[in-house]
């Protein structure tokens, strides 16, 4: 539909890369607005409840809109948008599998999390278990999810950033690092809940408005949109592609994305935020809702990109495709357009590195410090204060990991991450809250062989072994692209049966009176 | 009325039913998650002609049935809150009656 001179033109006057005044300025009010809030939540953050939890005072709907703001990262914005525009329909099939683990989460554990927890989920983890040795594995499983997420998180927000703003990488590590820190240390789960509100709100409408523009484009007929794909990139665009060749290795993927999410800390710390089961399951509602529009419209977006900027020009900017919607935005609203979508890029990026920070930080101070260091024993003063240093100690290594990994091939990160989420700490979630014969030292080895399995397997899979380490093609040892499959069935395996030579009397004793909490919330924090 | 005891409630043929149906109808849903989700991408595994197949000027099948598994993904997650909130919550508050009052 384009004339080739047109597309010709977009990539003469973009200012992609360059500071502009819209895009800092756009930037700057979301950075004020939200250090407002800051301030505000901070005055409402003293003790332990309010800094892990918010005080347990955020309703479904806003904690459904803080779930999807935790969940949808620049990454899956710009990456999917990418991937569709590149590669058309695979990105489509790659954008399904992100939303379908939110029904999983609400069928299995949503309401009994709510019930048994206090603040973290290895409090559930440990409920009737004892607390040292299974709040140590579940701190390392969680810590272990959550680092490489960060990892993979920092490292892409480096380079978007220098690719947006044309700021050098390590300003735009500092930047992130000193911004999210802010958040998390004076407003604790408040202020990042209500940075995750405003970033989901930002980013829905944007995603919005671009979609809609395109689609204006195509006289809103969808069907002449992907006329002009065909018509560009031949009938292919719209075919399943090479993305899925082996249907185990696309099985486990999907595995890992889909139960990966039921072991994510920073989202299951998301139900503590609620009053009760009740509101926790209505916000699962409202998230996958507006997670399942996102991912629903974010490849409009991406054929649009394909359309009418070109395969071309996209690479051109960015290898991997991550400019198309960017671009887009340049194409249809001008330079403020850009500067609106790459400022809730930035806000993007801040929020989700601000939610891990709190998680990790979480694990730190209340599972590790105030039950295995203290034994349980902690103040609440001790613990909050163990909390704002976790915090800070979190953060400054999150900004040296980054700076680290500089130029790093880290894209496996976010799929090792939900490796160990969904072998590590799904299965021991779920045995723990369900079965009356786990003990102890099943959840210990449980978590452990999920997290070496998930870390080891994906070296010597081909993503590492080959795309990453350089290896010539077919020498993996290991053949799946993802190890989910294999590292949680293990992992529920190796729970299970040391579970049934280690017989634990107390916890199965207290697992009758643990019902009455898990189904009627009799008991609930 | 006198108070029933923790023990009583546990015991109780109502308590033991309202967990049963809570598994049988998490159970029932995973499995069309299951088979929803796991359909769809095994069904691009073994079949792409079948996904590639033009039903309109270019948009292929695989394009609606995409946005189809979303959208029911979406549903059973309405479904389960509906069934939650008129069958298992009432419930709950009786139960949970029967211990304060």
């Amino acid at each position: 539909m384009p004339p080739a001179a047109e597309q010709a033109a977009v990539a003469i006057q973009t200012t992609l890369g360059k500071p502009t005044v819209p895009s800092i300025a756009f930037f700057l009010i979301i950075v004020v607005i939200t250090l407002f809030i800051t301030y505000w939540a901070s005055k409402r953050t003293k003790s332990a409840k309010e800094f892990y939890a918010a005080g347990r005072g955020i309703s479904a709907f806003q904690n459904g809109l803080a779930l999807a703001g935790d969940y949808m990262s620049a990454a899956s914005f710009l990456g999917i948008a990418g991937m569709v525009a590149l590669k058309g329909y695979d990105g489509m099939i790659y954008a399904v599998g992100w939303l379908v683990g939110w029904p999983a989460l609400m069928f299995l554990i949503a309401e009994p999390l709510r019930n048994l927890g206090k603040f973290t989920f290895a409090d559930v983890v440990a409920y009737r278990l004892k607390q040292t040795p299974v709040r140590i594995a579940s701190a390392i499983g969680g810590i272990l999810t959550v680092l490489f997420y960060t990892i993979a998180q920092m490292v892409g927000s480096g380079s978007l950033i220098k690719l947006m703003f044309g700021l050098p990488y390590e300003m735009a590590e500092i930047l992130v690092g000193v911004i999210m820190l802010a958040y998390v240390l004076f407003g604790g789960m408040l202020a990042t809940t209500w940075v995750q509100i405003i970033k989901a709100v930002l980013l829905l409408s944007g995603v919005s408005v671009l979609m809609l523009i395109v689609l204006s484009k195509f006289n809103f007929d969808p069907g002449a949109l992907y006329t002009a794909v065909a018509d560009q990139y031949g009938q292919a665009a719209l075919e399943p592609g090479g993305l899925i060749s082996s249907p185990i290795d696309a099985v486990s993927l999907g595995l890992a994305l889909m139960f990966g999410l039921l072991g994510l800390p920073h989202i299951l710390q998301r139900f503590f935020t609620v009053p009760n089961a009740k509101a926790a399951r209505v916000s699962v509602l409202y998230a996958s809702g507006f997670i399942g529009y996102f991912y629903i419209i974010i490849p409009i977006v991406g054929f649009g990109a394909s359309a009418l900027i070109g395969r071309d020009i996209i690479t051109k900017i960015d290898k991997g495709g991550n400019m198309a919607a960017p671009l887009l935005a340049e194409y249809l609203g001008g330079t403020p357009f850009l500067g609106f979508i790459a400022a809730v890029a930035f806000a993007t990026i801040l929020a989700v590195v601000a939610g891990l920070t709190l998680a990790a930080a979480s694990a730190i101070s209340h599972d590790i410090y105030a039950h295995v260091i203290k034994r349980g024993k902690a103040t609440e003063k001790e613990e909050v204060r163990a909390s704002r240093i976790a915090t800070l100690i979190f953060g400054v290594v999150a900004v040296l990991l980054g700076i680290l990994f500089k130029g790093q091939n880290v894209a496996f990160m976010v799929g090792l991450a939900f490796a160990i989420a969904c072998s590590a700490n799904f299965p021991a979630l779920t045995l723990s809250i369900f079965w009356k014969r786990f003990t102890t030292a099943g959840a210990v080895c449980s978590i452990l062989t999920g997290a070496f399995l998930a870390v080891g397997l994906i070296i010597i899979s081909p993503t590492v072994w080959e795309d990453v380490m350089g290896n010539p093609k077919g020498s993996a040892l290991f053949a799946l692209k993802n190890p989910a499959i294999v590292s949680m069935t293990a992992s529920f395996i190796v729970g299970w049966l040391v579970s049934l030579v280690t017989k634990e009397k107390t916890a199965e004793q207290m697992f009758e009176d643990e019902k009455l909490r898990t189904y009627l919330g009799v008991g609930a924090e | 009325m006198a108070k029933k005891t923790v023990q009583n409630v546990l015991d109780s043929s109502q308590f033991k039913s309202l967990v049963a149906k809570r598994a049988k109808v998490s159970t029932l849903l995973m499995t069309l998650l299951f088979l929803l989700y796991y359909g769809f991408v095994l069904l691009i595994g073994f079949n792409k002609p079948f996904m590639a197949q033009k039903i309109g000027e270019s948009v292929t099948l695989g394009i609606p049935l995409a946005v189809a598994v979303i959208i029911l993904a979406w549903l059973l997650t309405l479904a389960y809150v509906v069934w939650a909130n008129a069958i298992y919550d009432p419930e709950v508050e009786k139960l949970r009656g029967q211990l304060f009052d």
